[in-house]
């Protein structure tokens, strides 16, 4: 047996989840279809704020094709008219007093066709009587603001406070600092808006007694469990299948209200409930991400080493806490933002508020905000360079820790695992020529062109989480795998992740197939069948690898240590005789001696030494001893329209550092996917709301996701630093691009102009923000 | 997503298609490439209780020089007009609109009569159209009349067009040598409406100055606009950037933009100005190479 | 409420119905013909998840009615493999990962097989423009443009070894 016949790790494995895909032979949750199966549309709420004087349902009910129509009186008297969230905090499922974002769910119908339910909606009349919006989370902390969640005992708009790091020590560097650079920065609004939207089929058979939904999740068996508190039907007699998810991104992790509502329904009904949200339901109500507003202080020397960094952010968490983070760290893991830096102290302060928005928080390829953190850091240290004339890579280099630092205690407590940056950022530098793009710079300069560079170098933290310190409702963050190896050697993997494209039918088996020895294409992963997949938490914030990457590994490993028993029977040594090696068990000094795993497979069921138990296969519940921590540098060079505003990307090239990589071509896919969130948001993408709290951005005509002419070619190289911890030395790498990216864009923008006094722009960086500027500065055309 | 209930007719002629029309009147909306029309019935923005389909109507297609015309059916498709070589060859302006037309897909179905009749300030062709002083041909159960491009949109949405005619043709006279056209539109994404576009046309006597010049502006007021203080501004002159800066900044001047999501109304004026500056520059490259 | 009845052959089969005017042709597809390989992204005509190629040329079928299909022909994702033979453009997608969640990807293959048939040689430039009205959101589309090129490659070489494309 070969690398070559395995095709395990490093190979760029052609995906095995494809045949159906370019087939058009997906399963995602608008495919199926059961018999007697009813369609369930949302009437929607107009304002932002207001209260419900009266609904009246009997049009719509009158409607022939109509079977029920559904109000937030009726859950009321099952209980369900609230939910628990995430976050420990409660949120609507429907109404029965007040509504209190623009889109909330207010009624919902249910007909036999999804154009009867279409018009349906439309014939519900609700009276409503409009309150004050409560749009701006500054004023929502003043006294007199209008008070969003009146049901909670605390009466006030602030939900809760967090701080980390060390407060007294960073205030006295602050104090004695030679340089101290302020800025405040807003990360505005958005919305992940994956190209399939989110929906549900949900089926109670009463002749099971079991209730089956269907549903676009990024982690059916934290579903399941929520759905069990909340209906109160035990666990095993639901199953939640999570079949193709057409891109998740953060965007499915949320239990939205049209779920409960239709598990409602086919409860009531006892027939199969389908629930599709459009594009414009997707993203007024379904989960947003970032709205941070961040004041960030560094303290320096006039050398430029950095010595400690302040911040303190206001986030606007929409009018339920329904983030998805661990349940310790409503700002996520935010407080990384000491970055790839050594520094002497931190002091990291978050305020959350409720304004008359969706909830949400954390839904955009964010690793549980540390976009909103690295793009603060990366922002700080251009700055920083600004303020003192300093090169913005001279300025890191100068600052990085270094790799005799690791593992590395961050002044915020993380425990960094590995890590070159030094490495990454001189890779970038060479790669794109930086020299001869600043003498390029200066020569564009002096004939009034704009071009700039920009860099970025970004530590990224993933893989929650360790059960000391990771829980989500309590559930700690481990994930699983279980294998079964058949006789003839074929292999079935199940896992507790669920892909949603980042391609784990490929990757896990190619974990297993290295450990093992067994062909790549013998071996098949599955997930997403709370029935029969092991518990996990799910794939989001680049966890899988990290989390039942290394389950599997070590599943497989336990395997091979029963498989060398098997193999010493069969070669008739002892167990300590043999080694693997060369994806077989070979006798020390006669390694012609070996047995395949394919042979042991076989003799596992069929001449197997006595006393042990037949078959072979294991399991693991994986706890990480720790997260992991990707890295990069970032290069971006744009040129900049003096006539219109407009940016243009030139040139992007990512180093990543991921660790061991399983399969090249698919971190590759992932890495330009990632690009391409990181600049949508630098370049085009915001939530916009008017002063009625109405959105404006609700379609793709104006929010605006970049198309293959708005996108670079982008181009990425590698480092590879293992994790030390993980059994396989990888690190995950999905939100990583997404993460370096907008920085590098936004630095890059600012270099253009900053001989002309520009410091910082907050994004996104539209054409007509940026001629503003240029106008300011005497250089529009 | 889902459209209202309606009745579909399909139609086979320009009579059939005219006498149902003038049955109906308001209570029909006609579908040519319906890439305009379907999107706000998904909204239900438009709710007509009848859809008249004429796109089987033979004989509205047709692409050709004819008596010192471009003559272009309504019915011709944005992906026909981007692919014609004679189009490329002898009125690359109009390839140039049909080009930032939505998207490639879009513009298999949208037509140039659509494209126009729907009285859209933010649609592309208008501006063309009013460069180079076309002609719009309407049939109507009282027979056919030729209106000329400036007398044809009259408010957002609104055209001349009486609620029983149907727009069969539009006209473009043959470009004279020596001249030659541009279309610029600056757009935040590809399948975006305009930030702010200009069509420019100019026209060289022997000695190089310019005889001719349209210049219209998309989405920059309630209404398709004509620059027409900026083109007096050229005629009779010889091309020169100062001029054309001239021109552009008259053009901005005209311009009555709404301030939105794609930029405060000042933002899109200054744009309006880079365009016609471009826009003018480029044309004058082509009338130029026509020498 | 007024149904019309329709003939449309679909992948080479010809099927009848009776519809709704309003029926939009991607539900037709999707919902009367089980035809579940093309999808729906958003309402405003942007995203293109929902092409097909209607009498030979690709469109987004969320923005046309069932009843305009009427007598003529489509051809869906479900009709690139013949006999078992998967369409170059298919094949691909997935040497060179053309696809990550797969949602956008029957739509947009059905773009590039158009472009293919018209432009047997495009540049990168000329396929971003082709795929400008589909919206990926996984791939950050370098790796669609290297599908294309790979099946145009691929149908080059079979159109000069003499062969018919397929």
């Amino acid at each position: 047996m070969t690398a070559t016949a395995v095709r395990g790790i490093g190979v760029p494995v052609k995906r095995k989840e494809d045949p159906r895909f370019i087939r058009g032979k997906g399963t995602y949750v608008d495919d199926v279809k059961l018999p007697g199966m009813l369609y369930m549309d949302i009437v929607r709420s107009p304002y932002a704020h207001a209260r419900i004087k009266r609904i009246d349902v009997s049009k719509a009910r009158a409607m022939p094709g109509v079977i029920d129509v559904i109000t937030g009186e009726e859950l009321a008297k099952a209980n369900l008219a609230w939910m628990p969230t995430l976050m420990g905090d409660r949120q609507m499922v429907l109404p029965t007093e007040r509504v209190v974002y623009y889109a909330q769910e207010v009624a919902a119908v249910i007909a036999t066709d999804r154009y009867i339910a279409a018009d349906a909606v439309l014939a519900v009349e609700v009276e409503y009587e409009p309150l004050p919006p409560v749009l701006d989370p500054f004023e929502a902390l003043k006294p007199d603001a209008p008070l969003v969640r009146p049901d909670r005992d605390q009466k006030t708009n602030h939900i809760w406070h967090w701080e980390a790091g060390d407060k007294e020590k960073t205030d006295r560097i602050f104090q004695e600092a030679e340089v101290v650079v302020a800025q405040d920065l807003y990360i505005p609004r958005i919305h992940v808006a994956s190209i399939e939207t989110c929906g549900c089929v949900a089926n109670y058979d009463p002749a099971t007694d079991k209730l089956t939904i269907w549903m676009t999740s990024q982690a059916p068996h934290a579903h399941r469990t929520v759905f069990s508190l909340v209906t109160g039907i035990p666990e095993h007699k639901i199953r939640v299948i999570s079949p193709d998810i057409g891109g998740g991104f953060g965007g499915k992790v949320p239990v939205y209200p049209g779920y409960v509502i239709a598990t409602y329904a086919t409860l009531k009904h006892k027939k199969p409930i389908k629930w599709i949200e459009d594009r414009s339901e997707n993203l007024q109500a379904d989960s947003f991400a970032r709205d941070y507003h961040i004041h960030a202080e560094l303290a320096a020397n006039r050398d430029g080493k950095i010595r400690a960094l302040r911040v303190k952010v206001l986030a606007d968490h929409g009018a339920f806490d329904a983030a998805a983070n661990p349940s310790r760290f409503p700002a996520g893991l935010f407080s990384v933002c000491t970055g790839s830096y050594d520094m002497e102290a931190a002091h990291v302060e978050v305020d959350g508020v409720y304004t008359t928005k969706p909830p949400g928080g954390v839904a955009y390829r964010c690793s549980f905000r540390v976009t909103e953190a690295v793009h603060t850091i990366e922002r700080m240290v251009d700055i920083l360079a600004d303020e003192l004339g300093m090169d913005p890579a001279e300025i890191r280099f100068k600052n990085f820790i270094q790799p005799h630092q690791f593992p590395y205690k961050s002044p915020t407590g993380w425990e960094y695992d590995s890590g070159n940056y030094p490495a990454a950022l001189q890779k970038a530098l060479d790669m794109i020529g930086y020299r001869e793009l600043r003498r390029e710079q200066a020569e564009r300069r002096a004939r009034g062109e704009l071009m700039g560079i920009g860099i970025s170098t970004f530590t990224e933290i993933v893989g929650a989480g360790p059960s000391h310190t990771f829980d989500i409702l309590g559930i700690k963050m481990f994930d699983s795998a279980e294998i079964r190896v058949h006789p003839t050697g074929a292999v079935i993997v199940r896992i507790g992740v669920q892909t949603q494209g980042q391609g784990h039918e490929t990757t896990f088996a190619q974990i297993v197939a290295e450990e093992l020895g067994i062909p790549v294409e013998y071996i098949t992963v599955e997930h997403g069948d709370t029935d029969t997949a092991p518990y996990g938490l799910g794939t989001y914030a680049s966890r899988s690898t990290p989390t039942a990457g290394a389950a599997t590994a070590v599943a497989a490993r336990k395997i091979r240590e029963k498989a060398r028993l098997i193999a010493a029977h069969l070669l008739e040594v002892s167990p300590d005789d043999l080694e693997w090696k060369d994806y077989a068990f070979r006798v020390k000094g006669a390694p012609d001696r070996y047995k395949t795993m394919q042979e042991i497979a076989f003799a596992a069921y069929t001449n197997f030494p006595l006393g042990l138990e037949p078959g072979l296969e294991a399991e693991c519940y994986y706890d990480p001893p720790n997260l992991t921590f990707p890295f990069g540098a970032y290069v971006c060079v744009v040129d900049i329209d003096r006539g219109t505003g407009q940016v243009k990307i030139r040139e992007f090239l990512a180093v990543d550092d991921c660790g061991t990589i399983i399969n090249p071509m698919i971190v590759e896919g992932q890495i330009h996917g990632g690009l391409t969130m990181g600049m949508a948001p630098a370049l085009f993408e915001e939530i916009v709301y008017d002063e009625n709290g109405t959105m404006l951005t609700d379609t793709f005509m104006d929010y605006l996701l970049p198309t293959a002419v708005e996108t670079p070619h982008w181009k990425t190289a590698k480092t590879v630093t293992p994790s030390p911890h993980h059994p396989l030395g990888a690190k995950g790498v999905g939100e990583s691009p997404t993460i370096g990216a907008p920085p590098a864009i936004v630095n890059a923008v600012v270099d253009a102009l900053s001989h002309l006094g520009v410091r910082h722009i907050d994004i996104p960086i539209t054409p007509a923000k940026l001629y503003r500027i240029l106008q300011e500065k005497g250089v529009a055309e | 997503m889902i459209p209202g209930p309606f009745r579909y007719r399909r139609v086979s002629s320009v009579e059939e298609a005219v006498s149902l029309l003038a049955q109906l009147g308001s209570d029909a909306k006609v579908l040519s490439g319906g890439q305009s029309l379907i999107p706000m019935m998904k909204f239900r923005l438009a709710e007509p209780n009848y859809v008249i389909d004429i796109n089987r109507v033979p004989g509205l297609d047709f692409l050709e020089e004819r008596d010192g015309l471009l003559r272009i059916g309504a019915l011709v498709r944005e992906s026909t007009i981007e692919r014609s070589p004679l189009i490329r060859e002898r009125y690359p302006i109009l390839h140039d609109t049909a080009l930032v037309i939505a998207d490639p897909l879009v513009r298999n179905l949208a037509t140039v009569g659509g494209n126009l009749a729907h009285g859209d300030p933010a649609n592309d062709h208008p501006a063309t159209m009013l460069a180079l002083r076309a002609q719009v041909v309407a049939k109507g159960p009282k027979g056919e009349r030729v209106i000329p491009i400036d007398e044809f949109f009259v408010d957002t949405f609104v055209t001349t067009l009486e609620p029983d005619e149907l727009l069969t043709e539009i006209r473009i006279p043959v470009s004279p040598p020596r001249s030659g056209g541009a279309y610029l539109k600056f757009e935040r994404k590809v399948g975006d409406y305009a930030i702010a576009a200009a069509a420019a046309f100019l026209a060289l006597d022997e000695s190089g100055l310019i005889v001719q010049a349209g210049i219209g502006l998309t989405n920059l007021a309630y209404k398709p606009l004509r620059a027409t203080a900026a083109e007096q501004v050229l005629i009779g002159q010889p091309p020169s950037d100062e001029l054309f800066r001239e021109a552009a900044e008259l053009a901005a001047q005209a311009t009555d933009p709404v301030s939105d999501l794609r930029g405060p109304a000042d933002y899109k004026r200054a744009v309006a100005r880079t365009m016609v500056f471009r826009a003018l520059r480029r044309a004058l490259e082509r009338a130029q190479a026509n020498g | 409420m007024e149904r019309v009845p329709i003939t449309v052959t679909v992948n080479g089969r010809t099927y009848t119905a009776e519809v709704e005017p309003r029926l939009l042709l991607v539900h037709f597809i999707r919902d009367v013909l089980n035809l579940t390989g093309t999808h729906i992204g958003c309402d405003t005509t942007s995203c293109g998840a929902c092409t097909v190629i209607w009498n030979g040329r690709p469109v987004k079928s969320c923005t046309v009615f069932a009843v305009q299909a009427d007598g003529t022909e489509i051809l869906t994702v479900e009709g690139l493999e013949r006999d078992g033979q998967l369409h170059p453009v298919q094949e691909g997608f997935w040497e060179e990962h053309g696809l990550q969640c797969g949602y956008c990807t029957p739509g947009m293959m059905m773009t590039a097989v158009a472009l293919l048939a018209e432009n047997p040689d495009p540049t990168e430039e000329e396929i971003r423009a082709a795929i400008s009205g589909n919206l990926c959101r996984c791939t950050g589309y370098v790796n669609i443009v290297k599908a294309i090129q790979y099946a145009a490659r691929k149908m080059r070489e079979s159109a000069t070894a003499g062969v018919g494309g397929a």
